[in-house]
């Protein structure tokens, strides 16, 4: 079933139409991409779901984005609540200043309170066994995050955010600042997760859309052209845009 | 000939950089000569932790340890003031304040450090000294207290600029990070962005102490320039800084009283030179 569909949903920056009247809807434990090119709105679109647009001034959204029978777009959804369901991983990695270990259980503390010791080690592990680092940093975890390396920090992000156990990871570039090999592995972990979690991963490579996804998108311009199996978008497009993309006229 | 003038240009910018090196030590080395003469007539420990200082009796007593702790006394008082209020000040201007507020006030932050001291110093004489008195119910104003207050407000434009550069420098991505991990806004700045420019803002705590410590007109005029050890931060008191305008003047050249203020003077520098090097490497811990 959708986890998450947006009606008619348009949004500005000021004057400048970001997103005209996408229609979508994302299905549940699979891993939908948005591709197009740089400016087309797709980072834009990922935004909206956590409401991480309303950090922008003059932003301003209308249409429906249904999560769970409520448009969180309305002035009252409670963001704490939506941002703990709807989590985010950036661009750039974007670890805390601060131990791994205070890293993983600053979701649990900032949403829970009075949580025993014994209750934190049991999800730090349980986290970092999840994005297949518990080997590595079982031994470190009072180390600075900002040591590790830009591909253990990405993870990191990640147990971060699943540590609060959200529905839904979406992810902006996750991979665009990791080597091949990297990025290879945080694919690996995407694919391990997706039985869990809804994902959407916005990527400008359409390499990686058509190694991970089971959906895939295609945006150009702030439009959602074509949305549909990532299969047939690569194979058989319906439309003529997305074809002159993916096989590389412009982009 | 080009090379000739890029040679020149060089060698001159090299000697304005090593002016300054150049008269710090030459200040330094004037200061020592002078000052350790005192310790002739009186040991350093009994200069530095003496209970009495009467320069100019005979023998003159020339303990300072009532004017350490006088200076300490109204330092203390005024990081106690001027800390939260400074950096919570820095936290508005850098996160929540809408832009015009935020120019409004860094505005103000700018005109408060503009204020000579002296002219801070006979506001409080004429408004905050009557006032401590009738509030305190104390035979004067004059206190450590008014000296903490007053000097707060010197303090204040140093911590509140400094630390807000150090909060604005923080990354925005680990703000975003925070807010899309479900956190309120308040709850990033206070785990997040605060521990993230902690060196900034203690280097800013320590730079706003050190002004405190260094100054003299302000204290001189309204803390009573008693030189006891002070039992409140209600009684009079006297600084270091104060000391030194206040007797400079009367003391013969080459007396032991002369040779005293000098060593006061080393006392004063090298707390002003430990204060200024913890920051700087609080300052560079952040880079």
């Amino acid at each position: 079933m959708s986890k998450i569909v947006t009606n008619n949903l348009n949004l500005w920056y000021g004057v400048f139409h970001a997103l005209k009247n996408v229609d979508s809807a994302f299905e549940a434990n699979r891993i939908t991409a948005i591709i197009g090119p740089s400016g087309c709105g797709k980072s834009t679109l990922l935004r909206v779901f956590n409401r991480m647009n309303d950090l922008i001034e003059g932003v301003r959204t209308d249409g429906e984005v249904i999560i769970e029978d409520a448009n969180i777009l309305n002035s009252n959804t409670d963001l704490v609540v939506l941002r703990k369901k709807v989590g985010m991983v950036f661009q750039r990695p974007n670890p805390f200043p601060l131990s791994i270990y205070e890293n993983i259980v600053f979701g649990e503390k900032i949403h829970g309170d009075r949580i025993t010791r014994d209750k934190l080690d049991e999800i730090v592990e349980r986290s970092l066994r999840d994005v297949l680092l518990w080997d590595e940093l079982k031994d470190k975890l009072n180390e600075p995050a900002l040591r590790l390396s830009l591909e253990q920090k990405q993870r990191l992000c990640i147990a971060r955010l699943i540590a609060v156990k959200p529905d839904v990871l979406l992810m902006d570039e996750p991979c665009s600042t990791l080597d091949p090999q990297g990025t290879q592995r945080v694919e690996e972990l995407m694919r391990e997760l997706k039985n869990k979690y809804t994902i959407i991963i916005v990527t400008h490579n359409m390499q990686q859309a058509a190694r991970v996804s089971d959906d895939t998108g295609f945006m150009l311009l702030g439009e959602l052209i074509e949305f549909g199996k990532t299969e047939q978008i690569f194979t058989a497009p319906f439309d003529k845009r997305t074809e002159d993309y993916i096989t590389g006229r412009y982009g | 000939m080009r090379k000739l003038k890029e040679f020149v240009i060089e060698k001159l910018i090299l000697i304005c950089g090593l002016a300054s090196i150049f008269f710090v030590a030459l200040i330094f080395l004037f200061l020592l000569k002078e000052g350790l003469a005192v310790f002739k007539t009186v040991s350093p420990f009994n200069f530095l932790f003496g209970k009495s200082w009467y320069p100019i009796s005979e023998p003159p007593q020339l303990g300072i340890l009532p004017l350490i702790l006088g200076s300490l006394l109204v330092t203390l008082g005024a990081a106690i003031i001027s800390i939260p209020i400074g950096v919570g000040c820095a936290v508005y201007i850098a996160e929540i304040a809408p832009p015009r507020t935020k120019e409004a006030l860094k505005a103000g932050i700018e005109l408060l450090a503009a204020i000579p001291s002296v002219v801070l110093g006979f506001i409080g004489m004429v408004t905050l000294v009557p006032l401590v008195r009738s509030i305190f119910h104390l035979p004067t104003g004059l206190t450590a207290l008014s000296g903490s207050i007053m000097l707060a407000f010197m303090a204040m434009p140093t911590i509140v600029s400094i630390a807000e550069d150090a909060l604005y420098s923080v990354p925005k991505t680990y703000k975003e990070g925070a807010l899309a991990l479900g956190a309120t806004h308040w709850q990033a700045i206070w785990r997040v962005m605060l521990p993230a420019a902690s060196s900034g803002v203690l280097a800013a705590i320590m730079l706003g102490i050190g002004r405190v410590i260094g100054e003299t007109m302000a204290v001189m005029m309204i803390t009573g320039n008693a030189a006891v050890i002070p039992n409140s931060i209600l009684a009079p008191v006297r600084t270091l800084t104060a000391t030194i305008a206040a007797e400079m003047g009367e003391a013969v050249v080459g007396s032991e009283h002369y040779f005293a203020l000098f060593a006061v003077g080393i006392v004063l520098f090298v707390i002003s030179f430990a204060i200024n090097v913890t920051a700087d490497l609080f300052l560079h811990k952040r880079q």
